[in-house]
C-alpha cells in the first residue's frame, strides 16, 4: 500500500512538468504579440517595448522556458495582464468554490444515484424499474446547460424559490449542482442498477437470506458492498468529466470558480492566467484520480491482500 | 417420534417458458429430533428444490409451491408470512448450500458474515460475538480460529468455507439444519471431517438434520433414515440399515450395485453397474413411475400408472408396481 502510495505520488509532478511544456510550447506559437496584450491594447510602443523587456520576451525561448520554471518553483505563475501581476493569489482565492461545486455534485451523485439504482435493480421489470430507468435515459439525453436554463426558468424566474448566479449562501449552489451532477446521476443509477440485477443472482444473496435477513438489510449490508466497487470506478473516471463540466456551469450561472477564471482569461487572451488554471485543472485530475485509486484499493479487500 | 420437521405432500412447480412443470411432486418426509434423515437421488432428481421449499428460499419465479404443508414446530412453513419465515430462517433452522466456494459474501470477512447471524437472532456484538465465532470454528474445526476470524472468503479453500457456512448454521443452535450436498464439492478427507462434524451434532447435541447427498457411501456412513428420491418423487424410505439389506426400489437398487467397490480394480469399478440412461426432462416425464424408462423391471402398467406407496416393513415404504421384495 505505501509503495503503492509513493509510487502514485512520484508521477503527479512527472505528469505536471509534461502539462506545463505542453502549455508552454502552445502559448508561444498562437498568434498575437505577448508584449502587446500583456501591456494592453492602449499602451504606446515605448511602453510595449518596456514590457518586453520586463517579462524577458527579448530573450531566447530556451532561456524563458527556464526562466517559467523557475518562477513556477517559487510560485510566480508569471505576469498576468489581468491582475497586472501573478495570478496566483487570485486562482487560489477561487478554488474553494471550485471543490464546492464539485464536492456538491459529487454528494449528491452519491446520495441519489446509488440508492436509484439499487431500488431499480431490486425491482427489477416492476414500476419502481420502469420509473427510474426512464428518468436515467431522460437525464442522459438532456444536455446540462440546458437543464440549468430551464432549471433557472422554472425556480428561480417563475416560482422565485433559489438564486440564479452567484454565490450567496446555501441555495445558490442548488442549481449549479442539479446542472454538473445530473448527467453523472443517471450513470452511476444505471451502472448501479446493472450490478444490482447481477449480484441478486449470487449465492451468497441466497445465504445472506437463509440467515433471516430481510431484503433490505440484504441489499445494505450485501450487495451494496459489492456493487461500490464498480460505482466507485464509474465516479472515478467520470470525475474528469466533472471538471470540465464545472467550467462551463459556473459560466453559466456566474459561479465564483476556478472554471469561470479561466473562461474570463480566455476572453481577454491573458495566456498566463489560463496556463496556471489549466495547471491547477490538471493537477486537480491527477489527485482525484489518486483519491479513487486508494478508496478503490480500500473498498476492495482482492486488491488490498493481492 | 416427535418430528421436528414433517413435509406433507409438497409440490414445487416451475413456470418456464415452456410450460409449467413439476420439479417435486407430492413429497411427504419426516425429521425427528436428533435424526440424520438423508434425501439421495441422481443430479436433477428434485433434492435441491426440496430443501429450498423448506426455507422458503426457492427461486420465485421460476419455482413455485403449489401444493402441501411444511410443518415445522407450530408452523406451516409453505404458508406462512414473510416475517415469521425471516425469524426462522438461521434461527431456528440452519442451511448449508452445496456450493461452498461461492456462498459466502467475497467482501465481507468471515468472522463477521457469522457474527452476522448472531447480531440478528441473539442481540450478540462486539467482543461476545467474536468469541462465539471462534467457539464454533473450532467447533467445526477450523484451526487456528482467532486468525481466520478476519480472512476473506478467497483466502480460504472450499472446505473452509464450507465449514464457514456449517459454523453459521448452527450458529443460534437451530433445530434442524438442512445441508444441500455439504460435501459435493469437497476432496475424500475434508469431506469425510466434515460428515464427522455432522455426526457429532446429532450424538453430542441431539441437533436434527436433513442431509442431501447423491452419494449413498455417505449415506451409509452418516444416516439413521433415507429417502430415496426419482423424477420429483419420493420412491422408498427406509431405515439405513434396512435399506442397504432389502431395498425394494429398483432404483435403490441401481443405486446401491453402483456404489464403487474399493476391492474391485479401477477399470471395471462403477462402470459396469451404473444404472443406463439418464433422469427425463421435466417436460418428459412419464404418465406412470418416472424410473419405467430405465427400470429392468418395468411392466407396461409402469408406464402407465403412478405407483402408490405401500408400508412393507416397519418405517419401509416404497412406490413401485413390480418391487423386489427382500427374501
Ligand atoms: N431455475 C430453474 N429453471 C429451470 N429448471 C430448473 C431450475 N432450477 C431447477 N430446475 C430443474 O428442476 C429439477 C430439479 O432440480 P434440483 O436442483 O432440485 O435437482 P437436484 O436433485 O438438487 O440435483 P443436483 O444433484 O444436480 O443438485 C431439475 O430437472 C432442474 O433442471
Ligand atoms: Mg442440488
Amino acid at each position: 500500500m505505501l509503495r503503492f502510495l509513493v509510487q502514485r505520488l512520484a508521477t503527479i509532478p512527472l505528469v505536471a512538468i509534461g502539462v506545463i511544456t505542453i502549455l508552454f510550447v502552445i502559448f508561444k506559437s498562437v498568434p498575437g504579440d505577448e508584449a502587446t496584450l500583456a501591456a494592453g491594447a492602449t499602451s504606446t510602443q515605448a511602453e510595449i517595448e518596456a514590457m518586453r523587456v520586463r517579462l524577458g520576451l527579448d530573450r531566447p525561448l530556451l532561456i524563458q522556458y527556464a526562466g517559467h520554471i523557475w518562477g513556477l518553483l517559487h510560485l510566480d505563475l508569471g505576469y498576468s495582464s489581468t491582475f497586472r501581476g501573478n495570478p496566483l493569489p487570485a486562482i487560489l482565492e477561487r478554488i474553494p468554490a471550485t471543490l464546492l461545486l464539485m464536492s456538491s455534485a459529487i454528494a449528491v451523485t452519491v446520495a441519489i444515484g446509488i440508492p436509484a439504482g439499487l431500488v431499480a435493480g431490486a425491482n427489477q421489470n416492476r414500476w419502481p424499474d420502469y420509473a427510474i430507468s426512464g428518468g436515467v435515459v431522460a437525464l442522459l439525453a438532456i444536455p446540462n446547460f440546458w437543464l440549468g436554463m430551464v432549471l433557472i426558468a422554472v425556480l428561480s424566474v417563475q416560482m422565485r424559490w433559489l438564486p440564479s448566479f452567484g454565490a450567496a449562501g446555501a441555495a445558490s449552489l442548488v442549481i449549479p449542482t442539479i446542472a454538473l451532477s445530473a448527467r453523472l446521476i443517471a450513470l452511476v443509477a444505471r451502472t448501479t442498477r446493472g450490478m444490482v440485477v447481477e449480484e441478486m443472482r449470487k449465492d451468497y444473496v441466497r445465504t445472506a437470506r437463509a440467515k433471516g435477513l430481510r431484503w433490505k438489510a440484504v441489499l445494505s449490508r450485501h450487495v451494496l458492498r459489492n456493487v461500490l466497487i464498480p460505482i466507485v470506478t464509474v465516479i472515478g473516471l467520470q470525475a474528469g468529466y466533472l471538471l470540465g463540466g464545472s467550467v462551463v456551469v459556473e459560466r453559466l450561472f456566474a459561479w465564483p470558480g476556478l472554471g469561470d477564471l479561466m473562461l474570463t482569461g480566455v476572453s481577454v487572451r491573458d495566456y498566463t492566467l489560463i496556463q496556471g488554471a489549466t495547471l491547477f485543472f490538471v493537477v486537480g485530475f491527477l489527485v482525484i484520480n489518486l483519491a479513487v485509486d486508494i478508496l478503490y484499493r480500500f473498498i476492495n479487500p482482492r486488491l488490498r491482500h493481492g | 417420534m416427535d418430528d421436528v420437521l414433517a413435509i406433507e405432500g409438497l409440490t414445487v412447480e416451475l413456470d418456464l417458458s415452456r410450460g409449467r412443470f413439476a420439479a417435486v411432486r407430492d413429497v411427504s418426509l419426516t425429521v425427528g429430533r436428533g435424526e440424520i434423515v438423508a434425501l439421495v437421488g441422481e443430479s436433477g432428481s428434485g433434492k435441491s428444490m426440496t430443501a429450498l421449499a423448506v426455507m422458503r428460499l426457492l427461486p420465485e419465479p421460476p419455482a413455485l409451491i403449489a401444493a402441501g404443508a411444511i410443518r415445522f414446530r407450530d408452523k406451516d412453513l409453505a404458508s406462512a408470512p414473510e416475517d415469521v419465515l425471516a425469524g426462522i430462517r438461521g434461527d431456528r433452522i440452519g442451511m448449508i448450500f452445496q456450493e461452498p466456494m461461492t456462498s459466502l459474501n467475497p467482501s465481507m470477512r468471515a468472522g463477521p458474515q457469522v457474527a452476522e447471524v448472531l447480531a440478528l437472532h441473539k442481540g450478540l456484538d462486539g467482543k461476545a460475538a467474536r468469541k462465539r465465532v471462534e467457539e464454533l470454528f473450532a467447533r467445526v474445526r477450523i484451526p487456528d480460529p482467532a486468525r481466520r476470524f478476519d480472512d476473506y472468503p478467497h483466502q480460504m479453500s472450499g472446505g473452509m468455507r464450507q465449514r464457514v457456512m456449517i459454523a453459521m448454521a448452527i450458529a443460534c443452535d437451530p433445530d434442524l439444519v438442512v445441508a444441500d450436498e455439504p460435501t459435493t464439492a469437497l476432496d475424500v478427507t475434508t469431506q469425510a471431517q466434515i460428515l464427522d462434524i455432522f455426526r457429532a451434532f446429532r450424538d453430542e447435541d441431539g441437533r436434527s438434520t436433513l442431509l442431501i447427498t447423491h452419494d449413498l457411501a455417505v449415506v451409509a456412513e452418516t444416516a439413521d433414515r433415507v429417502a430415496v428420491m426419482y423424477g420429483g418423487r419420493i420412491v422408498e424410505t427406509a431405515p439405513v440399515e434396512r435399506l442397504f439389506e432389502a431395498a425394494a426400489h429398483p432404483y435403490t437398487r441401481g443405486l446401491i450395485a453402483s456404489i464403487p467397490n474399493p476391492d474391485e480394480d479401477i477399470e471395471t469399478r462403477g462402470r459396469l453397474t451404473e444404472i443406463a440412461g439418464a433422469v427425463p426432462a421435466l417436460w418428459a416425464m412419464p404418465k406412470g413411475c418416472a424410473f419405467s424408462p430405465r427400470c429392468p423391471r418395468a411392466t407396461p402398467r409402469c408406464a402407465d400408472e403412478q405407483p402408490s406407496s405401500e408400508t412393507i416393513a416397519p418405517g419401509h415404504v416404497v412406490a413401485c408396481w413390480n418391487r423386489e421384495d427382500a427374501r
